[in-house]
């Protein structure tokens, strides 16, 4: 496992939202649910390379804005059609009002 | 081959041809696209999935289809039984089109099962298998008329006019459809079908095929044993009698613009249409702001478009002008199939990787 690293104050995330991360040459998306838990996945889609942050979050998946597939966000699991690949997930947590992931 | 020659000899539309590898090797394979500037916020609210409006638009589908049905058999044998055929073909024959799609996205509900559901059966109405043609408009929105990437390509150049003509009543494309899912019911498919359809999915495919050719070879055995059209008035024969509409509006989405090009204001076209085209076509009128932003449900793409509409070209105000414009540059395009209509940016807009415009450009 990596460090843990600073993503940025949880209230730079809305509920029910994702942003992006860029860290270490990679991209990430990290998310906030209803109660305020933080979740980590790869940047892009398994299927066309396109930046998840720019997807819509509804409940727990993560719809891609290119081609609509779904994952969940808090497994990676593949949920819908194109994608057909799970995403990696990583660990996240707040701490003392910010969001940091594991990477 | 050298760029120019590629660009004056007839191009070749096939996804496994050399314009396959020049599109790969010319960076316009999963590109990246020119996107309208439209804060997050907003576009979250307007990527919003709820069930109302498609519920709604179902139910009143549905509810029409029963009743023209009920009519027409009523009415049969009567002059009277003409107009609920009329009705009945376009609602199965055209608005099954805009279903499929809507659903396909995965944006006309929010409950995943209703997509599903009507995704199943308006892919059954237009005939495509519903496997096959999801990973077919995926490709068509990763590679949007790129000329050997997108199988999507309803107007190729130089244009058969003809047959153009003969797509408003099916022909030759409803035979085409039934033997490409009789040919999948067979678990054999073509190398373009192979070049997007993953390995995995295919056994789905031949399942969806095997269920849609069992229900229309019964049907024609109903119309055989009966010795009656009835059974193919209600099943398969609205894609011939009722398909004009969505050929009529489907045309108008990509005919006479550019290929090749990383930017749907200059190879979409949005067309305004009246309410009535627009309910039948569920919103995909506005054409560029669906390839743009296809996350966006079809209720609320007139919303979208009055937000962006200052940084795309101006919608052509009719389907009559819509045609008057295309009509025009499939002409041309018979004798120069290197012409091409270029859509004008609003003075502000910012040309979006203006080489490959530039690049489409020498084929005139």
């Amino acid at each position: 496992m990596g460090d843990w690293v600073d993503v940025c104050a949880l209230d730079e995330i809305e509920e029910e939202d994702v942003i992006r991360f860029d860290h270490g040459g990679r991209t990430f998306a990290i998310y906030r649910d209803m109660e305020d838990g933080v979740w980590c996945t790869d940047g892009l889609c398994t299927h066309e390379q396109v930046h998840l942050a720019d997807g819509l979050v509804m409940d727990d998946t993560i719809e891609c804005p290119k081609h609509n597939g779904r994952f969940n966000y808090k497994t990676g699991a593949a949920l819908r059609s194109p994608v057909c690949v799970a995403l990696a997930t990583y660990p996240a947590r707040v701490e003392g009002g910010r969001v940091k992931v594991q990477v | 081959m050298a760029l120019a020659e590629i660009t004056r000899t007839p191009r070749d539309y096939s996804l496994t041809g050399p314009e396959a590898r020049h599109a790969v090797e010319a960076g316009l394979a999963s590109a990246e696209w020119y996107h309208s500037d439209v804060p997050r916020k907003v576009m979250k609210d307007l990527m919003r999935r709820t069930d109302g409006p498609a519920i709604r638009d179902t139910a009143i589908w549905i509810g029409l289809l029963i009743l023209c049905a009920g009519g027409g058999i009523a009415t049969w044998g009567t002059w009277w039984t003409v107009p609920f055929w009329a009705v009945y073909g376009v609602l199965y024959g055209s608005a099954c089109d805009s279903r499929w799609h809507e659903c396909g996205h995965g944006t006309a509900f929010r409950t995943i099962w209703m997509n599903d559901a009507v995704y199943a059966l308006a892919s059954f109405m237009v005939m495509r298998n519903p496997v096959s043609w999801r990973w077919s408009h995926a490709r068509h929105h990763t590679d949007t008329i790129i000329v050997g990437r997108d199988p999507e390509i309803a107007v190729m150049r130089p244009p058969d006019l003809a047959r153009k003509a003969l797509a408003f009543i099916g022909i030759p494309d409803v035979f085409q459809h039934f033997a490409i899912l009789a040919r999948n019911a067979m678990g054999r498919f073509g190398p373009a079908e192979r070049d997007y359809i993953p390995e995995a999915e295919l056994p789905k495919a031949v399942a969806w095929a095997r269920a849609f050719v069992a229900i229309h070879v019964l049907a024609v055995a109903l119309a055989l044993a009966t010795w009656s059209l009835l059974p193919l008035m209600l099943i398969g024969g609205p894609r011939i009698y009722g398909t004009w509409h969505m050929v009529l509006t489907g045309l108008l989405q990509h005919g006479g613009l550019a290929e090749d090009v990383l930017d749907h204001r200059l190879n979409s076209r949005t067309v305004l249409m009246n309410p009535v085209s627009r309910w039948i076509y569920w919103n995909m009128n506005y054409h560029v702001e669906h390839h743009m932003f296809p996350m966006v449900p079809y209720h609320a793409l007139p919303k979208l478009h009055a937000l962006i509409r200052d940084d795309l070209p101006a919608a052509n105000t009719s389907i009559l002008d819509g045609y008057r414009e295309m009509i025009g540059a499939m002409l041309r395009q018979r004798r120069e199939p290197g012409y091409y209509l270029r859509k004008e940016l609003p003075p502000s807009a910012r040309p979006y990787r203006a080489e490959f415009h530039a690049l489409d450009n020498e084929r005139h």
